[in-house]
């Protein structure tokens, strides 16, 4: 990730600052920075959203392709996750530089979306064991400021509420042979069921607390983190450690359950909003790149 | 804990009546833009000649001085002067000099014997001064210099050749643009709200808490760790997020602006003053006093 350098004497002031719940910012350690969240700005995806919080700039793209199921779940559809770091965000990005980045973040996406309890995948089957929705998520970084994992976690909630899947039906000819028949009607879709999708906290240990939303300079003084994936009713689906430090087992029961406080909180809202946008509908006034 | 989601709403340009006739004095142009087609004239920093016709290749004021045209561009890195105030990173550690990034073009350099030896001596920079540069100044160290000459490629050459300035202790750094920051007489100071700035002209502005009479002496050689007490972090929080907030509406950074904006922030809490909103109110505030000041 873009990192900043932080001299000793400026690590310690962040440290003693997290220590008495006052961060450079005068957040508590537990508050997130101010979010924009907008969805539809792509027209050509079958769903897309743009979040910015505080400086970093996330894009969402999901795009609905037929295609096969898996062999061993042949009647469930399936998410394919690709993060492209621009160079936009930081020098380092340019050429392969964002590559391994991208990977990690495609991976730990692909573990906490892509799996039955997420999202309902047996309705993107459109005929078992041969067509299902594939839905392609594209996720572009525009600005790096910390905090990658949560905002590209609510961006693909908020893209996958978004997104509209055209509705199929197979006919089937006398020889056998099935076609598959896209309805005329462009609003005749189908929308996914996000209440089960989780949302990603990030929790990095500075000194002996945590914070949640670490700008890049409060990253430079933590040494390990903890990504945890949580539901709206609390239920914790995936949880991973990073960087190169150690955890003691008690610090990390105290930032899970933290981490399953804020995850909690963080979908009601998002909820809410997403649900007002839409019912804007076309009086919406579309802000886009250009605001 | 607070989670605050919102949709975005169109940035609006917020101005005061007063400063209307100004707005229209200025002469703003935008890369490709044609400045005049009057030949006479001799083209300086940001201008091009285009067929016979004098066009702006950066996005900026338009400056005449009798028959030399330039633009000055708003967003651009830092270039140095002679005499300026700035605030650097120490990228590297050399032979006999430290590289020192400084948003400029190229990295400063700071020669080993620009800067003050432990104890104020006056002697000939010997190798074991060299071997010992790494304990004084390290790879990520904040220092507070003052340009003493360009190099002919552009680099700038340091110098701390003086208390005031040396290695930065505890503090809060917060980056804005260098055409932000007004040219003044002194760019230290100790502000009556409880801390201290130091306004480089690089664009990187320094807050610390008020050093106590005993740490003046100091030089730059001893860094306190101590931790910081709550109401000195507050001020300081508040003074980061006034700066980002005037940075956003490109309002001059000088003291007077810096303590009028702090003021205006006083009833709000200090995590909401980067809300859209509430920065509006704030700078608006700020401007109407700073005409009044003025006027």
């Amino acid at each position: 990730m873009a990192a900043v350098e932080v001299s000793e004497a400026e690590k310690v002031y962040i440290m003693h600052g997290v220590r008495d719940d006052l961060r450079l910012d005068g957040r508590e350690c537990e508050d997130y920075r101010h979010m924009e969240i907008e969805t539809d700005v792509v027209s050509n995806t079958a769903g897309s959203a743009k979040i910015s919080l505080g400086h970093t700039d996330v894009l969402v793209g999901v795009k609905a392709e037929i295609g096969k199921p898996k062999a061993m779940v042949p009647d469930e559809g399936y998410l394919e996750f690709f993060v492209d770091c621009s160079a936009n965000a930081t020098p380092e990005f340019e050429g392969r530089g964002g590559e391994e980045l991208g990977v990690e973040l495609s991976n730990t996406l692909c573990k906490v979306f892509n799996n039955r309890h997420s999202l309902d995948l047996r309705s993107l089957c459109i005929c078992p064991g041969e067509n299902c929705w594939v839905l392609y998520v594209d996720v572009l970084l525009l600005q790096c400021d910390g905090n990658l994992f949560d905002a590209i976690s609510i961006a693909i909630k908020a893209a996958l509420f978004n997104t509209r899947i055209p509705k199929v039906h197979i006919s089937e000819d006398e020889e056998g042979v099935k076609e598959i028949e896209l309805s005329d009607d462009p609003y005749d879709c189908m929308r996914l069921n996000v209440k089960n999708v989780p949302c990603i906290v990030t929790l990095c240990k500075i000194g002996h607390r945590h914070v949640v939303d670490a700008t890049l300079q409060e990253k430079a003084c933590s040494v390990a983190s903890l990504l945890i994936s949580v539901t709206h009713r609390g239920t914790v689906t995936c949880v991973r450690k990073m960087g190169g430090g150690s955890l003691d087992p008690e610090s990390i029961f105290e930032m899970t359950e933290a981490g399953k406080r804020v995850g909690k909180a963080l979908h009601v809202p998002l909820m809410e909003l997403l649900q007002k946008e839409e019912s804007l509908g076309k009086k919406r006034q579309k802000v886009g790149f250009l605001g | 804990m607070a989670v605050e989601m919102r949709l975005p709403a169109v940035h609006k340009h917020i101005s005061l009546a007063a400063s209307q006739s100004n707005r229209d004095d200025k002469h703003l142009v935008v890369p490709g833009d044609v400045i005049t087609s009057d030949t006479g004239f001799m083209r300086g920093h940001g201008t091009y000649m285009d067929e016979d016709r004098l066009t702006a290749s950066v996005a900026g004021e338009v400056e005449r001085v009798n028959k030399l045209i330039c633009v000055r561009p708003l967003k651009t890195r830092y270039n140095g002067e002679v005499g300026d105030v700035v605030i650097g990173r120490i990228t590297e550690v050399q032979q006999k000099r430290w590289k020192v990034e400084t948003n400029s073009r190229l990295d400063s350099v700071l020669l080993l014997s620009s800067v003050n030896l432990p104890g104020g001596e006056l002697r000939r920079r010997s190798a074991q001064d060299e071997l010992a540069m790494r304990d004084y100044l390290q790879e990520g160290d904040l220092i507070s210099a003052e340009v003493q000459s360009i190099f002919s490629d552009g680099a700038l050459s340091l110098h701390t050749r003086s208390l005031k300035y040396g290695k930065l202790g505890q503090g809060v750094l917060v980056f804005v643009s260098p055409s932000i920051v007004k040219r003044q007489k002194t760019h230290f100071h100790n502000l009556p709200c409880g801390a201290s700035i130091i306004l480089g002209n690089n664009g990187y502005v320094w807050l610390y808490p008020t050093p106590g009479q005993q740490d003046e002496e100091a030089g730059g050689y001893y860094t306190s760790m101590e931790p910081v007490s709550l109401s000195d972090r507050e001020v300081i929080s508040r003074l980061r997020n006034c700066l980002l907030a005037l940075a956003a509406h490109k309002v001059l950074l000088y003291d007077t602006s810096v303590l009028y904006c702090y003021e205006a922030s006083l009833p709000q809490q200090i995590k909401d003053i980067l809300k859209p909103e509430i920065m509006e109110e704030i700078i608006l505030e700020t401007r109407q006093r700073l005409v009044e000041h003025e006027g």
